[in-house]
This record gives structure tokens, C-alpha cells and sequence, in this order.
């Protein structure tokens, strides 16, 4: 039910969409999350980011995330799109769909997904600046808090 | 896991992000070192293989580890065969 890719090539939200819904009447709603590419990071410009992953284990990761939102809320199926190698600011990084019959749980499953995705998928980013040298994104306390608030138990 | 492969078997030894770049290397498969029996353990041993492996490991406080494909804590067992990956706190998403 869930699908879950890892890929160089940009995503069409609008094709994952439809993949998504083809053929189901019983979707009430859809929630949808893009992340994309900032050009500036702590008041420096970005030219680039590099996305590393750990083949194999990030699939396996990602599929284990999509069974924990499955697990916890009802859905009617969910999308999963990760990105990897060198980005340029303005372009897409991660897409998340999560369709359920009420949009509580697809709105609830896409912010779990999304963070978790955050915290519990093995990716790395590093910054290219604009202006030379480079650097790797330190994992932000903000974001395992964000992930941390899902840890309460059951919410449908 | 046969008493043969437990004593010819390999760990299979990744590391990504910038614990690849201190260590110079992206991949490395050693023989299950004598008195080695957990991660923690492996991490003690490998500090010691090289410059660059002392900088990756210098401070735990930034460094995951997954065995075989999985999260790890420091207490957990290693066997032969084992794949074992060490990287920063994950920023994805």
C-alpha cells in the first residue's frame, strides 16, 4: 500500500498523485508535503546540496516509517519520494502523500511522516556555498523534538 | 551461526557522510578482532587503525551506528558476517 522510492530524478507531485488515488473512491483526503532546496542556510547562500543515503538500509528504513503511520492512523495508502545527489536551491527534495478517508489522519500521518523521515531515515546533506567551501547539515535538536512528539502512543 | 563461519566470517564495515571523509574510506571488511564482541567494543578497536579513524570516532556524542541495516546502540553484539555502518545523526527530509 505504501510506495516508497529513493531516486535521483525529480518527482511530479501531480503523477504521484494520481498514482496514488487511481481507481479509489474511498480516499476523503490527501495530505502533502514537499520539501525543497533553500538558497541561504545560517545567513550564507547555498549553491548546492549534496544527498548522501546508506543504499539498502534507507529503503528499508523508509518502508519501516510508512508501516508505523499505517500502523498508527488509518490510511488508504501513502507516498514516500526521496532524493539523492546534488540539488540546487528551488529544487525538490522529499515528497510525502498520505490519503486516508478523513482528513485528521492524512493531515496527522503526513507531519509523522515527514518527521520521522527527518530523524529515523539514514540521509546526509551537505551544503555547497555560494561563495565557497562546503559543509555537513548538523542534525537540529528541533527536529528530534518534533519527532518526539509522536512517541505518546496512538492517534487516530 | 556454524562454528566455522563464526571463526572465517568478516564484519563489513561502512561509514558515511563525514565520518567517510575522515576515515578515508568508504568501506572496509576486517576480521572479527580478538576480545571484540560488541559495537562499542569494535569502536575502541578501530580508533586505533589509523589517524583518520581516531578523528571519525573522536567524539560518540555525533557518531550512529547501524548493524545490519538497523540502529544500534553501543551494547549491541557483533557475529561475523555482520554489516556494520557508522555515520552522523541523520539530517534527510
Amino acid at each position: 500500500m505504501a510506495t516508497v522510492r529513493v531516486q535521483e530524478q525529480d518527482f511530479d507531485v501531480a503523477a504521484e498523485f494520481a498514482a496514488l488515488t487511481l481507481g479509489r473512491t474511498d480516499i476523503g483526503g490527501i495530505g502533502c508535503f514537499v520539501g525543497t532546496v533553500r538558497d541561504s542556510a545560517g545567513g550564507r547562500r547555498i549553491g548546492a546540496m549534496m544527498l548522501e543515503h546508506y543504499p539498502g538500509m534507507t529503503e528499508r528504513a523508509m518502508a519501516a516509517i510508512a508501516d508505523a503511520a499505517q500502523a498508527r492512523w488509518e490510511l488508504l495508502g501513502c507516498t514516500l519520494v526521496h532524493r539523492v545527489g546534488r540539488l540546487r536551491p528551488g529544487e525538490n527534495i522529499v515528497l510525502v502523500l498520505a490519503a486516508a478517508a478523513h482528513r485528521q489522519a492524512a493531515l496527522d500521518a503526513t507531519a509523522f511522516l515527514i518527521d520521522w523521515l527527518k530523524t529515523r531515515a539514514p540521509f546526509w546533506k551537505k551544503e555547497e556555498f555560494a561563495g565557497g567551501g562546503e559543509a555537513w547539515v548538523e542534525a537540529r535538536e528541533a527536529d528530534e523534538q518534533a519527532a518526539e512528539r509522536w512517541s505518546g502512543g496512538v492517534r487516530a | 551461526m556454524a562454528d566455522a563461519a563464526a571463526t572465517t566470517g568478516t564484519l563489513h564495515i561502512l561509514y558515511f557522510a563525514w565520518l567517510r571523509e575522515r576515515v578515508g574510506l568508504a568501506e572496509e571488511r576486517v576480521a572479527l578482532p580478538p576480545g571484540v564482541g560488541t559495537v562499542g567494543e569494535l569502536v575502541d578497536w578501530l580508533r586505533e587503525r589509523s589517524a583518520g579513524h581516531a578523528a571519525a570516532f573522536a567524539s560518540m556524542r555525533t557518531v550512529r551506528c547501524a548493524v545490519n541495516q538497523e540502529f544500534a546502540d553501543p551494547d549491541r553484539r557483533l557475529a561475523p558476517g555482520d554489516e556494520i555502518a557508522f555515520f552522523p545523526p541523520v539530517t534527510g527530509g
